[in-house]
């Protein structure tokens, strides 16, 4: 019996210089960054002066409270995508929950309740409605079949003038002023210079002089995103939830055939596209101290764009929450850097879309040496 | 038991609208055979397997299942009960592993903190996925690669090692050796003869008659929503399947006729 078992028999050598190739194929987001990094770091004091530095506290602080909500709404985003979906509407309800979330914390402060309670209301109401968002995206999806290109595009311009609506077409501001440190504050603080150093927990009582020297270090905002990424990474590589998102992608009607709960998880997946865009939206509502009604929708292209970048297949079925966030690190360090560099911003457009199209060219090109090799 | 069939199907008609596509069928299967089901395309050879795995139910008849009546409303009904069916199409997830695979939608997960966290429990998964792969003699590459590297064969294997870990009863597959190469077809004509020799009854459906006869212990032959015939093997040859397949030949007209 065994003389007819199937084997692949690998050949030492044959393939070696392609293996090299597609293993360098398979981390090229993080050579890429780690070369863009090292370019900036070299180039920025040349062109700006030696006191400037690329990765300084400062710069590499601004740079991660610029990736959270495109990291927010790229997280959710590639969920959904690996299991085959897409979802169009997270930049204005990013939106939408900046607004309801200042509406509601501006409530419940005035009625009375302390700020940490009210900042909790803000919060709840984010969740609680974008996820009826995510809700109603995903039945109409999983349950009447519309594709979910469609579905998020409408939905997209439901919200768009909900948002409006409800903000009465200007920012929601009269918020109570301690909201601003939830949004720009931190339990680390360094101080550069003479008579500097680090500060755990409390805002350090200096200065003029030094307060300017003073930087805050991961801010409450990038901490939770910190947090959510951390439980996204988890659940897509550990959990059957991500088991079930990588399955549907891969062949929906096998994971019926399996007994996946797909539909269900389907309803779960744009939930929590929703969410993760609403989480972004309150966090940009506590860092602005107001509600925007237009502060998410410039995000969606980026978010989508961070998502590919970081090597999640449109088609369904592949990609990593880790992936995702290099996408967006890519994003932000080259917007950064180019700015730094005194390149006219316009050019940051050009220079991403490039980066998406070579994304994804290489990962087509690793995907058929991939197969070659599979099948010599 | 042994004298017992473990399916056992009788007067089974299945009706869509006006059309008769299965029409007062009986079949009974036992352990530890291989009965192969043939007959043209249309001849109802598929809707009758869908009408025991669960897809359809049938519009008349009975379906008696290791001893017990039953009427699945759904194929996963079926395949908790032990009937497992592997389609043409493999019903894999090709970018998932060997192990993902076999314990898709019903993984194995280890808690902690109480249940309030859950984590797949992948090592466990992959032992028992290996193991499954060892008794049918299989060789995988690697466990770890998601199965689009495998070949077709491989493929097969992975889909009955699935059914045969999950303990299936009664194993149906429809066209198995369908866009194999040769040394594949053969491979997956072992599987069947293992299956065979652990006493799990397999229906295939094929076209192929080489194969049939190969590893075939009976055949059943439908034309028209009708059973024309059942033989064993060895009383028959190719000519008189093909004859029967056509409709040239058929037994429930003789039985007419000598009734």
């Amino acid at each position: 019996m065994t003389d007819g078992a199937t084997k692949n028999i690998k050949e030492p050598g044959k393939n070696a210089s392609k293996t090299i190739l597609l293993s360098l194929m398979q981390v090229w987001a993080w050579v890429f960054l780690a070369c863009l990094v090292l370019a900036f770091i070299v180039a920025v004091p040349l062109v700006s002066g030696s006191s400037v530095s690329f990765l300084s506290v400062r710069n590499s602080q601004n740079i991660l409270v610029a990736i959270t909500p495109v990291l927010l709404l790229g997280l959710g985003q590639t969920f959904v995508i690996i299991s085959g979906g897409i979802d169009l509407s997270v930049g204005w309800v990013m939106s939408f929950a900046s607004v309801i979330s200042a509406l509601a914390l501006r409530g419940a402060f005035n009625a009375g309740l302390p700020l940490p309670l009210a900042v909790l209301a803000g919060l709840a109401m984010a969740v609680v409605g974008c996820g009826m968002i995510g809700l109603f995206n995903g039945v109409i999806i999983a349950k009447l079949k519309v594709p979910p290109f469609i579905v998020t595009l409408g939905t997209s311009f439901i919200v768009r003038g909900m948002a409006l609506l409800m903000s009465e077409n200007t920012t929601v501001i009269g918020l109570p002023r301690g909201v601003r440190n939830y949004g720009n504050e931190s339990m680390m603080y360094y101080v550069r210079g003479d008579g500097g150093g680090f500060y755990f927990f409390q805002k350090p009582e200096l200065t003029v002089e030094l307060l300017r020297r003073m930087d805050r270090i991961i801010t409450y905002p990038v901490l939770m995103t910190a947090l959510v990424v951390a439980v996204a990474i988890y659940a897509l590589k550990r959990t059957k939830f991500g088991r079930y998102t990588y399955a549907i992608g891969g062949n929906e009607v096998a994971a019926v055939r399996a007994g996946v709960p797909v539909e269900r998880h389907i309803i779960k997946l744009y939930v929590l596209s929703s969410v993760t865009a609403g989480i972004a939206g309150f966090l940009s509502m506590l860092r602005f101290t107001a509600g925007s009604a237009v502060i998410g929708d410039p995000l969606l292209l980026s978010s989508i764009a961070a998502v590919i970048i970081g090597g999640v297949s449109l088609f369904g079925g592949s990609g990593t929450v880790v992936g995702t966030v290099i996408g967006a690190l890519i994003i932000a360090v080259l917007t950064t850097g180019l700015v730094m560099l005194n390149v006219p911003s316009f050019w940051q457009f050009i220079v991403v879309g490039a980066v998406v199209i070579l994304a994804v060219l290489i990962d087509q090109t690793r995907d058929i040496i991939k197969n070659k090799i599979g099948s010599s | 038991m042994e004298n017992q069939p473990i399916l056992s199907v009788r007067n089974l008609t299945k009706k869509f609208g006006g059309l008769t596509a299965v029409n007062n069928v009986d079949l009974d299967i036992y352990p530890g055979e291989v009965v192969a089901l043939l007959g043209d395309n249309g001849a109802g050879k598929s809707t009758l397997i869908k009408c025991v795995s669960g897809v359809h139910s049938p519009t008349s008849g009975r379906v008696t299942f290791q001893g017990e009546d039953v009427n699945f409303s759904n194929p996963i009904e079926a395949r908790d009960r032990g009937i497992e069916t592997i389609y043409q199409d493999l019903a894999l997830a090709n970018n998932l592993d060997v192990a993902g695979n076999i314990f898709l939608g019903r993984e194995k997960e280890k808690s902690y903190l109480g249940g309030l966290i859950r984590s797949l429990d992948d090592k466990f998964m992959r032992d028992r996925s290996a193991e499954a792969l060892e008794s049918l003699h299989v060789e995988i590459p690697s466990l770890k690669a998601p199965i689009e590297t495998l070949s077709g064969g491989q493929r097969q294997a992975v889909a009955i090692a699935r059914a045969v870990y999950w303990d299936a009863k009664l194993m149906i597959m429809d066209e198995p050796t369908n866009n194999l190469g040769v040394p594949e077809q053969k491979k997956v004509l072992e599987l069947i003869n293992a299956l065979r020799d652990r006493g799990v009854p397999v229906i295939l459906i094929s076209h192929n008659l080489p194969d049939v006869f190969a590893v075939a212990d009976r055949l059943v032959v439908m034309h028209r929503g009708q059973k024309v015939t059942e033989k064993k093997i060895s009383d028959t040859n190719s000519e008189e399947v093909v004859q029967y397949m056509v409709g040239a030949l058929d037994d429930t007209r003789k039985a007419e006729v000598v009734g």
